[in-house]
């Protein structure tokens, strides 16, 4: 894991807490996700982990009475202000989901729908396009001979893989992930993983997972949370080895109480 | 420390627990003949050593394998982890201890027979070694408790044990200048002193890895004054 050399932070969350309605389900926050480095979200089930991922990209808000407060920083800027433009935001911070995707269109449709959204290229830009966010996504050579084949008809990882290559299509700066290998069998999940691991050349990653061990596996750094509060937030290595909270190190090690 | 909600891991853990400290115990027990050997020439004493070796050897393979199978099995972590590992190192120190308290019971044999030796000089190895094995006694304590204060005195011993091996080595040093006739069994308590420091660096290494299970922090190379320091750290 490189955390040799100390990377500059790509998302500064300040004070951040959320709402569903009246209950508060994230707790005043503040911490730092380092840039081109992958970072872990864990902690059991209604932690809050999966809601604070939905923050980055405002994606809450496509439900109703949801709300964050705060500030989330990416680059400065930040990312709650009524007056950022979403559509900006969501190309910025591309997001893949537990269970894959893929829209009921072939595969080289699935990543052209969202290029199309942010950018005007011609024919020939958007092939370029989508041989890049494919081979990025390691699945180029799997379907390079079938781009017209339905999304739908690749295998469950693959369709991982296509919704990862849909969300770089648009060169995000962030990508977030949430539970993206806990459908997949082992060897695709091995897949993503070692996908995360190339990805972070380019990209800050965020990523939410039930598996402790997957955390262990991919991530520079490692958030513990719990009941909507951040416990511990630190290296992986650190946190795996000698957690410096007590809550953290039951719950890594198995005791949950 | 709570329990695991994954009972047979808790089971695991205990099964190397226990399998460690009886074979601290049976080492000990091997260190004990060889004082013993020293004590009275006790042939009965290294013969037993030679016989317990083996045990010690396949208890080794054993609880290594179990701290494999833990690994492989359960993916421990935090202190967990830090537990492993140090099952694992521990066990290569316990096996040394028996190598050299193997030498002890089997030279001092050989150095009762010797008419060049002194009691003073025996009675110097017979009280070095019993501070080495209160060393392993206490280390095996405090690993058993986690116990940062035994291991703490476990450090502070092996200097004394260090300048004992020293003192002794000069003193060899000036007998054998003095009457060649001396020399043979002036190495002979040589290398019984210096199995005996071995058997206290060995203790000094449990120790430190108790410092590391409890404290997070790997004290191996560092100064008594900064291990010391790291223990009284909240």
């Amino acid at each position: 894991m490189d955390e040799s050399n100390a990377s500059s932070p790509k998302i500064k969350i300040h004070n951040l807490s959320f709402y569903y309605g009246n209950y508060q389900a994230l707790k005043p926050m503040d911490f730092e996700i380092p840039e081109k480095r992958v970072t872990a979200f864990i902690g059991p089930s209604g932690c809050g982990k999966s809601t604070l991922l939905r923050t980055f990209n405002r994606m809450y808000e496509l439900y109703p009475n949801q709300r964050a407060t705060g500030e989330i920083l990416m680059d400065g800027e930040n990312v709650l202000d009524p007056r950022q433009d979403l559509n900006m935001l969501r190309a910025k911070v591309g997001m893949v989901f537990q269970k894959p995707t893929p829209f009921p269109m072939s595969i080289f449709d699935n990543i052209v729908f969202g290029i199309k959204l942010y950018e005007s290229l011609s024919r020939r830009e958007l092939e370029e396009r989508v041989e890049w966010a494919l081979r990025k996504a390691a699945l180029w050579d799997e379907v390079k001979d079938k781009l017209n084949q339905s999304g739908t008809s690749l295998s469950g990882g693959q369709q991982q893989r296509l919704c990862i290559a849909r969300a770089i299509a648009v060169k995000p700066e962030v990508l977030l992930l949430d539970e993206p290998a806990s459908a997949l069998d082992p060897l695709s999940t091995a897949r993503i993983e070692e996908l995360i691991h190339e990805l972070k050349e380019d990209y800050t990653i965020a990523i939410v997972t039930h598996n402790m061990q997957q955390a262990a596996r991919v991530s520079d750094y490692t958030a513990y949370m719990y009941l909507g509060e951040l416990i511990e937030f630190g290296r992986t290595d650190e946190i795996f080895i000698k957690p410096k909270r007590k809550e953290t190190e039951d719950y890594i090690t198995g005791r949950f109480g | 420390m709570n329990e695991h909600t994954l009972k047979q891991f808790d089971t695991d853990m205990e099964a190397i627990r226990t399998a460690v400290l009886n074979m601290g115990g049976l080492v000990e027990q091997q260190l004990l003949r060889g004082i013993n050997a020293l004590k009275s020439g006790d042939g009965e004493a290294a013969h037993d050593v030679l016989a317990d070796e083996g045990r010690i050897n396949s208890m080794q393979v054993e609880i290594d394998q179990l701290c494999s199978q833990i690994i492989s099995r359960r993916q421990p972590t935090a202190i967990d982890l830090r537990l492993v590992m140090t099952f694992g190192k521990t066990i290569n120190d316990l096996e040394r201890i028996g190598d050299e308290a193997k030498k002890v019971a089997t030279k001092a044999q050989q150095l009762r027979q010797s008419r060049r030796v002194t009691a003073g000089q025996l009675h110097v190895l017979t009280w070095v070694s019993e501070t080495a094995r209160q060393m392993v006694q206490k280390a095996l304590d405090a690993l058993a408790r986690l116990d940062l204060k035994a291991a703490a005195e476990v450090l502070r011993e092996d200097e004394k044990v260090d300048a004992e091996f020293v003192s002794i080595m000069r003193q060899m040093v000036s007998y054998a200048m003095e009457d060649p006739h001396t020399i043979s069994a002036c190495i002979e308590i040589v290398l019984i002193a210096k199995a005996i420091e071995r058997i206290g660096d060995h203790a000094k290494n449990i120790s430190e890895y108790v410092v590391h299970v409890v404290k997070g922090k790997d004290v191996r190379h560092a100064s008594l004054a900064e291990i010391q320091q790291e223990i009284s750290k909240g």
